[in-house]
Parts: structure tokens; C-alpha cells; sequence
């Protein structure tokens, strides 16, 4: 079978200030959906409780949310988890004296209230300094991972082809997080493991069409840096759709049957994916293209090849 | 003419051998399992004891799938939980305390197997549930404390030289020590010196005050101290509570991490985990017969009776020489060629030592271990919670010479040594330390998340691999078989390195999966544009794994740069996910590269005419 019988020719570089437009567009779009909806960040990052539970029969949210009132938890929320038995309760990060384990009794003597059989299936109490600690980490190894990624692909290829890769890498992750922001699916240390590997898989791509352009420049002399930049792209294109199919088939899979666990993960990837192949396609070679990549970058040094001084 | 070289297609199939026997064990699954040793930590050798506990079983029939002596202690594998849980209560019913028993998971993997000495991986606590306990040490709070002991033996120093003071005062850096004239102040700085010579002492302007306060590294030292301190203590209490693969780790800068698998309990793990243990030093008393008090239960009037470490009687003086929270610091060394203990008191307990080490030279003095513990007692037929204290004499040994805030004890083996200066660390008091973090996920939840984690990986495995066969035929085929190379050798160098199997581990296996297999994508393109142009097949396979090489590799060592940054930053999820994702980029260079070409070139690599490649 074969998607592509010969290479197309799509002329990807004319379209390319649109996409940044566009690109723009999606980042400016992704910091209003966090500022307005706010990201639905989990107990890993503010600090709090959070406990799962199972009712025998269908949860009486109303009723749990009554029984944890009364038991003296204002700010609580609770919300099905998983299936219409199950139950997901979660309050604010406790104060300085209140212990983790007087808390979480507290909280399982409610809900026994509610259903005398109900079973917890997990608690999580989380310091706030903890969830803090998370953020600045996050932040830093996403900052050494894109330095250390533009280091060696200004080392391996060209620093224009660096900036345009981190550019493009940068892009995806807030694509991701604005999703997020408008689905209000919670965002948990299994969704920034996640997003950390979409700048990873981003940087993947971009390295594919890159090491095609570093190619083709020496080969084709005679034509712009733009037609080689197309050509480098048509030309990984196939590549580019069948590895997509063979990665979001598993990712899917993930998302469907991994189960409540893993289904923030799943769909961190899925949306991680798609982005990383306009963004590979568009921004990193745009970026690269427009930063004024030319022949001289990538050719050969003239010195090793012998010059022909025969009549 | 793609005649890959033999060796390297024998080194493939070596390394895949290997890795498929260590990767086994995996295949079977994990049982509910009881762990048996012996309440006094000593192995159990013959098979007495697991023939007598096999027999106890049997009446209740309840028999194991499989009993057996591992590393000295006996475990015994159910079918499932229940049974399990029956045969815990039934062992213990029939020989009460002879037996610290623990629940655990033991492979299903046939004896061969396991004689080899093959494990599985063991599974996270997400997957198989228990409970997780971040600890934040107070680390100011140590220092603090080291302030406060300075400021109690500056203070006790100076009375004992009749130098009065104004003040002695302990401030965030340091201590403040002022006076009424600058001449005591001037005597007072030599005394101050001699009371620690690694504080740094300086005087004010105007002469009357000294302001003495500790180096950036001496607080360094401190608080790294104070954290291994609490990680020595919190693992002996944990070794206490007889948890299979429990695991204490020192996390970031001042935090301690506690895995407790299969426990469930978490209010009584704590309180047992909040245990405090603490040592005496005494002299030995003369008077009297340690035996003779031993058999009649009557101690000499001005003694203790005690038991030693190989619970033979002896007799200690009630009068308390040191107690644990005089003790600073307590390391393994070795004097004159024999492994010791060096001791470090504080100034207080330095003088009761100096003045009873000077009346009693020659005579033997004792070190009593001394650990209170929470256990769950029956009474009734109800459980209640009793404290008990453990004391035991620890080290007998003669004074051989006068000697104040340092000493060591010696006549020990070198691992009686640093057991000893663990212990006494451990007993030592501790800085502070709280809860931060606490999970706990229950054994259904575990159960539910491994059901669904290996249903999706199954599911996306399988569909990704019809889908290669049908888009790549035979070339696909082979593309699915180096895949399955790759998860055989990840799950390999997993099981090796005792990497415990965590759902984003799981997560991280599955994109492994997805993104190998672009490794193999890009060689069949390159083979596809190749044969396009018009190449024969067989330059059309060199061409296309001579070409795709260069991108495979850049776009792998890309991703491991972010697999690794991710490892070093992140703590449990995130850290389990990136390990999975770091190896997994190097099996998949190694399948990708050497197993394809072994494979393709077994192949076609000695065929001379190929009318068309199945690509």
C-alpha cells in the first residue's frame, strides 16, 4: 500500500507567514483560554486532598457534597470519576496544624455517612510547598531541555536551523496547555510528563526535515533556498503522515482503554501530535528559511573537494 | 551484496537471547504472596520451617502455589488475596510470634526461572497499591538546634571559668555572647574557643561582645547531616515493619520519599514510622552477678539488669553517664587498623564523661540501646495499640583512657562499626521532620490501572502492527519484529536494573512503541524513493539505510536530550516515564539499526537478483 506514488509538490514555504499568523494566533489564544478558564491544575501542583472513592450504587453528589459540608469542608468539589459510581472529592491544601491523616478520616467517616459500603480507592494529601516546587522545576527542565536541544542542532546543522526548531518546539507545548485550559481536563505530573515528551517528539520532526534540507541543498544549486526548503519538505511528507498514523494509533489507544489515569496523557499527546506536524512542516522550516538559510550554510567545504586544473 | 556481517547479526541475536531470558520472568504475572522471616533477623536455612508452616496450611487447606526459602526467608505464593489473607492470620494463629510476616507479590514464573535468579519487575505503587510519604525535614530547625546547644555550653563554660557575662543570646547566624568589659571579653574568647574550635568567633568594634557563628559549610554539614539522620532513622523503622521492597530515599534537597507497597494502613504506618529511639551510656556495675540477678529477677540495689546483643544478662549502674541527646554525631572509623566508632558529645555530656572516665579508668562501661515502638497487641479480641521500649546493651568495652566530647568504641567488626554509628545516628535526636506528601492507592485501584494500562498497550500494539503489515507488507512484518525486539530488550534493562513498572512507566512503553517504529518508517521511504528513482532493490536497501541514518540519529539523541533533562528534574511519575523513555530511545537505535539490518540482509542480503521488494 502507498499513500503517495511519487513525491508531491506542494508549495508549503509561500504559505509560511500565514501559518505564522496563525501560530500567533493559537499562543495568544492559548494564554487568553489559561487566563479566562484557568488551567484545571491537579493536587500535584497547588497542594490539597484529593480522594477517590467508590459508591456501591450510583454516587449521590448533592448528598456527598452535603455530608463533607457539614462535616466542615466548605470548599470542597466533587465530581464523578471514571463511571457514574465513582467519585473523584477534592479540597483546598491544609493549613499548618491540620494533620494528613486526621483530614482524610474526616472525609471517609462523610462519605460512609452517605453509603455505609463505600470504598476508598485513593487519597492524596499534597503540601502546597510541594506543588510549588513542581512549578519552578517544570519550568527549568523545560528551559534546559529547549537550550541544550538549539546547542546541538546549532551544532549539528546550522544556529538559524537551531532557532527555528526551539521556535517551533515552543509553540507546541501551548497548544497542548490550551486545550487543556478550554476542556478544563485536569492537568496533572502525567500531562507535563507528557508535554515534555511532545517537545521532544517536536524537536524529532523538526530533525527529519532539516536533515533532508541539509541534503538537498548541495544537490540543488541552481534553485532558491524556498524550492529547497518545499522539496525537502514534499519529500519527507510521506515519511512524515505514516509515522503520524503509527503514533496516534498507539496514543489513541491509550486514551481510550489507559483508563482515567491515563487518559489526560492520552490526549496531551494526541493534541502534542497534530501540532508538532504543522509546526515541524511550517514554523521550524519558515523560521529557518527566514532567518536567510542559503546554500553557503550547508554546503561542503569548498576546500575538500580537488580542483580540476586539466585543460 | 547486503550481506550484513556475521558477527553483528550473531551479536543481535546474542543480545536478543539474553535479553528474552531476563525479560521472561515478566510473562507469568505477579501473585499474592506472604514473605516469612525470622523475628530475630537471622536467615532461615534448612527447609524445617517451611515444612512445619506447609503442614499448619494443609489443615486449613489452604496450600500455597508454590513455597519456597528465598535469600533466607520463606515465601509462600496464593492464588489471590483472600487466601492469602486467610493463610497470614492462620500462620500467625498457630506459632504466635515466631514469624514477622509480610504480604507481597512473588512472580507466577516456573522454578527454572526463578533458580536462575530472574525477577520481573516490580510494580509501582500506582499499579499494585500502598502507600507513598513525602517527609520534609526541618533543615532550620537543625541548625537551630546546633545554635541552641552552642548557646547551653557557652554559657556553661563561662560560669564554670567565673566569667561573668551580660548575655549570651542565639540569633538566626549565630551566637551573641556580650559582656561588661572589654578584658573578660578578651579571656572569655579563648575559653569560647576551646568549647568548639570550628566556630568562628569575632569580636565586636568596640570589644565588648563576641559574635560566634557557623560557616557556610559547617550549616551545609549540619542540615546534610540532619537529613541522613532522619533517612538512617525512617529506615530502620521501616525495616521494622517487615514490608517487602519498602524503599526510603532521600528526595531533592531536605525531603525524604517512603514506599510502603501493599500496605494499607496509612494511621498506624505513620505513628509506627514516628517512633523514637534514643541511647544511654553506663557504667558496668561490680557489684553483684549479672547471672545470679538474671535467674532470681532481682537486680542489685543501684543497678539495672539489661540483656546484650546475644541476650546474655548484664548488670549496669542506674546512674545515666551520657544520654542520646547528648550525642552530636556518631561515624564509623577505624583506629590503630581496627574498625571503631568515633562518638562526638556535646560539651555537657564531654564533662560527665571527662569526670567519669578519669574515676573509672580500666573499667568496663556499657551502651544501651534504647527504642520505644508502637505494637498492635490483642486484647480481648480486640487490637490495641501498647508502647513498648527495647532496651538492649549494645557495646561492653574497658576504658582504656581519659577522654571527654570524642571517644570511640572499638572491639567491634567493621560492620558491627557502621551498624553501630548507623544505629546510634538513628537514635541520636533527629530534626524535625513533618508530611508533606501522602498517597495512598488502593489494591483495587492498583488492579484496575495494570488491567487497563496492558489492555491499551495490547490494543495499540496490535493495531499498530496491522496496520505496518498491511502499508509495508513483508517489510512491515519485519518492522513488527524488530518492535517487538525493542519491547523485549526495554522490558529487559528494566527488569535488570530493578526498575519498578509504574503506569507512566506503562505510558512510556507505548510511546516508545509508537515513535520506534519511525526508525524502520524512514528507512522503508528512503528504500520507496529510492526504488522510484529507478534503483535496483539492492541498492535501494543500502541506499535507504545509509540515507535514513543520519536522521535517525539526529532525531534520537534530540529526544534523549529531553528524555534526560526530564530525568534529572523530575521526581516519581515523571521520573519512572522518562526512564523508560531515555532506554527505550537507545533499544530502539540498537532494534532499528542492527536488528533490521540482520533480519533484511538474512533475507535478501545474498540474493543477486530481486525482481521486486515487498516494500
Amino acid at each position: 500500500m502507498e499513500f503517495f506514488h511519487s513525491v508531491p509538490r506542494y508549495r508549503f514555504m509561500a504559505v509560511r507567514k500565514i501559518c505564522y499568523v496563525i501560530s500567533a494566533l493559537i499562543i495568544v489564544g492559548s494564554i487568553a483560554a489559561e487566563a479566562i478558564h484557568g488551567l484545571n491544575l491537579a493536587v500535584d501542583f497547588t497542594g490539597g486532598v484529593v480522594i477517590e472513592a467508590a459508591y456501591t450504587g450510583t454516587a449521590d453528589l448533592d448528598g456527598t457534597r452535603n455530608a463533607l459540608k457539614s462535616a466542615g469542608y466548605s470548599e470542597v468539589t466533587v465530581q464523578n470519576f471514571g463511571s457514574s459510581k465513582d467519585i473523584l472529592v477534592r479540597l483546598p491544601p491544609l493549613g499548618e496544624k491540620e494533620s494528613p491523616n486526621a483530614v482524610t478520616a474526616k472525609v471517609e467517616s462523610a462519605l460512609q455517612a452517605v453509603d455505609a459500603s463505600v470504598q476508598i480507592r485513593r487519597t492524596e494529601v499534597v503540601g502546597p510547598q510541594v506543588g510549588r516546587e513542581l512549578v519552578v522545576k517544570g519550568m527549568q527542565a523545560m528551559a534546559i531541555t529547549v537550550l541544550l536541544i538549539l546547542l546541538y542542532i546549532a551544532m549539528r546543522f546550522r544556529w538559524k536551523f537551531g532557532v527555528g526548531a526551539v521556535l517551533a518546539t515552543l509553540h507546541d507545548p501551548f497548544v497542548v496547555i490550551g486545550v487543556f485550559a478550554l476542556t478544563g481536563m485536569t492537568f496533572d505530573l502525567t500531562v507535563l510528563a507528557a508535554v515534555l515528551a511532545v517537545i521532544g517528539y517536536s524537536i524529532n520532526e523538526t530533525v527529519v526535515v532539516f536533515d533532508r534540507v541539509r541534503e538537498l541543498f548541495p544537490v540543488m544549486r541552481t534553485e532558491t533556498p524556498e524550492q529547497v526548503f518545499d522539496r525537502a519538505i514534499n519529500e519527507t511528507l510521506s515519511r512524515t503522515v505514516i509515522t503520524k498514523v503509527a503514533t496516534l494509533i498507539v496514543v489513541v489507544a491509550l486514551y481510550l482503554f489507559g483508563g482515567e489515569s491515563l487518559r489526560g496523557f492520552g490526549l496531551a499527546l494526541i493534541v502534542g501530535i497534530i501540532a508538532v506536524t504543522y509546526s515541524s512542516m511550517f514554523v521550524a522550516s519558515g523560521v529557518a528559511l527566514d532567518l536567510g538559510s542559503s546554500h553557503r550554510d550547508l554546503m561542503p567545504s569548498e576546500r575538500a573537494t580537488p580542483i580540476d586544473d586539466l585543460p | 551484496m547486503n550481506r550484513y556481517p556475521l558477527w553483528k547479526s550473531l551479536l543481535f541475536a546474542g543480545v536478543m537471547f539474553l535479553a528474552l531470558m531476563i525479560a521472561l520472568p515478566n510473562l507469568f504475572g505477579q501473585a499474592p504472596a506472604l514473605q516469612l522471616s525470622r523475628k530475630d533477623g537471622e536467615l532461615f536455612t534448612g527447609t524445617t520451617a517451611l515444612t512445619e508452616v506447609a503442614a499448619t496450611l494443609s489443615r486449613e487447606h489452604l496450600d500455597p502455589d508454590a513455597a519456597f526459602v528465598q535469600g533466607g526467608r520463606i515465601l509462600l505464593r496464593f492464588k489471590d488475596v483472600p487466601t492469602q489473607l486467610r493463610a497470614r492470620d492462620v500462620i500467625d494463629a498457630a506459632a504466635p510470634d515466631s514469624y514477622a510476616i509480610a504480604t507481597t507479590l512473588a512472580s507466577r514464573a516456573p522454578d527454572w526461572i526463578r533458580k536462575l535468579g530472574l525477577k520481573p519487575m516490580s510494580l509501582g505503587l500506582d499499579l499494585r497499591g500502598g502507600i507513598y510519604l513525602v517527609y520534609e525535614v526541618d533543615v532550620d530547625g537543625a541548625v537551630k538546634q546546633t545554635l541552641t546547644r552552642l548557646e547551653r555550653d557557652y554559657r556553661l563554660a563561662l560560669r564554670e571559668k567565673k566569667l561573668q557575662y551580660e548575655s549570651v543570646e542565639g540569633g538566626a547566624g549565630g551566637v551573641d555572647v556580650v559582656f561588661a568589659d572589654v578584658q573578660t571579653a578578651a579571656a572569655a574568647q579563648k575559653v569560647l574557643e576551646g568549647v568548639d574550635s570550628n566556630v568562628t568567633l569575632a569580636a565586636s568594634t568596640e570589644g565588648f561582645a563576641i559574635h560566634a557563628s557557623l560557616s557556610p559549610a559547617q550549616i551545609k554539614q549540619r542540615q546534610d547531616f540532619a537529613i541522613q539522620q532522619n533517612i538512617t532513622a525512617l529506615g530502620n523503622r521501616v525495616n521494622a515493619l517487615g514490608v517487602s521492597e519498602a524503599s526510603v530515599q532521600r528526595q531533592g534537597a531536605n525531603r525524604i520519599a517512603v514506599q510502603l507497597p501493599g500496605v494499607q494502613d496509612a494511621s498506624e504506618v505513620i505513628r509506627l514510622l514516628g517512633k523514637t529511639a534514643t541511647l544511654e551510656v553506663r557504667l558496668v556495675s561490680d557489684a553483684g552477678n549479672a547471672m545470679e540477678a538474671q535467674a532470681t529477677g532481682h537486680a542489685p540495689l543501684g543497678t539495672k539488669l539489661y540483656k546484650d546483643r546475644n541476650g546474655r544478662p548484664v548488670l549496669l549502674k542506674r546512674d545515666v553517664v551520657v544520654t542520646g541527646e547528648q550525642l552530636t554525631d556518631a561515624t564509623s572509623s577505624y583506629q590503630n587498623g581496627e574498625p571503631a566508632v568515633s562518638v562526638r558529645l556535646d560539651a555537657r555530656g564531654g564533662d560527665e564523661m571527662l569526670r567519669t572516665t578519669q574515676e573509672n579508668l580500666g573499667k568496663p562501661m556499657g551502651i544501651v540501646f534504647i527504642e520505644k515502638e508502637r505494637q498492635l497487641r490483642d486484647q480481648d479480641g480486640q487490637k490495641v495499640a501498647v508502647d513498648v521500649t527495647k532496651e538492649q546493651v549494645i557495646s561492653v568495652a574497658s576504658i582504656r583512657g581519659v577522654f571527654s566530647s570524642q571517644f570511640q568504641i572499638t572491639g567491634l567488626t567493621a560492620r558491627e562499626g557502621q551498624e553501630l554509628a548507623k544505629l546510634l545516628r538513628a537514635g541520636a535526636l533527629a530534626a524535625p521532620v513533618y508530611i508533606v506528601e501522602q498517597r495512598l492507592i488502593g489494591p483495587s485501584l492498583g488492579q484496575d490501572n495494570i488491567d487497563k494500562g496492558i489492555r491499551a498497550l495490547e490494543i495499540g500494539s496490535i493495531a499498530l502492527f496491522l496496520f505496518m503489515a498491511v502499508y509495508y507488507s513483508l517489510f512491515g512484518v519485519i518492522a513488527n519484529f524488530v518492535l517487538l525486539c525493542n519491547v523485549v530488550l526495554l522490558t529487559a534493562f528494566l527488569s535488570l536494573f530493578g526498575a519498578a513498572l509504574t503506569l507512566p512507566g506503562i505510558a512510556g512503553i507505548m510511546l516508545t512503541v509508537g515513535m520506534a517504529v519511525d526508525a524502520n518508517i524512514l528507512i522503508y521511504e528512503r528504500i520507496r524513493e529510492e526504488i522510484r528513482l529507478g534503483v535496483s532493490p539492492q541498492a535501494a536497501i543500502k541506499a535507504g539505510f545509509e540515507k535514513a541514518f543520519s536522521a535517525i540519529g539526529d532525531a534520537n539523541v534530540t529526544t534523549l536530550i529531553a528524555g534526560v533533562v526530564l530525568w534529572s528534574f523530575g521526581t516519581g511519575p515523571i521520573k519512572g516515564f522518562a526512564v523508560v523513555l531515555s532506554v527505550g530511545i537507545l533499544t530502539t537505535l540498537f532494534t532499528a539499526l542492527m536488528g533490521s539490518r540482520s533480519v533484511i540482509g538474512l533475507f535478501w542480503g545474498s540474493k543477486t537478483a530481486i525482481s521486486r521488494l515487498p516494500v
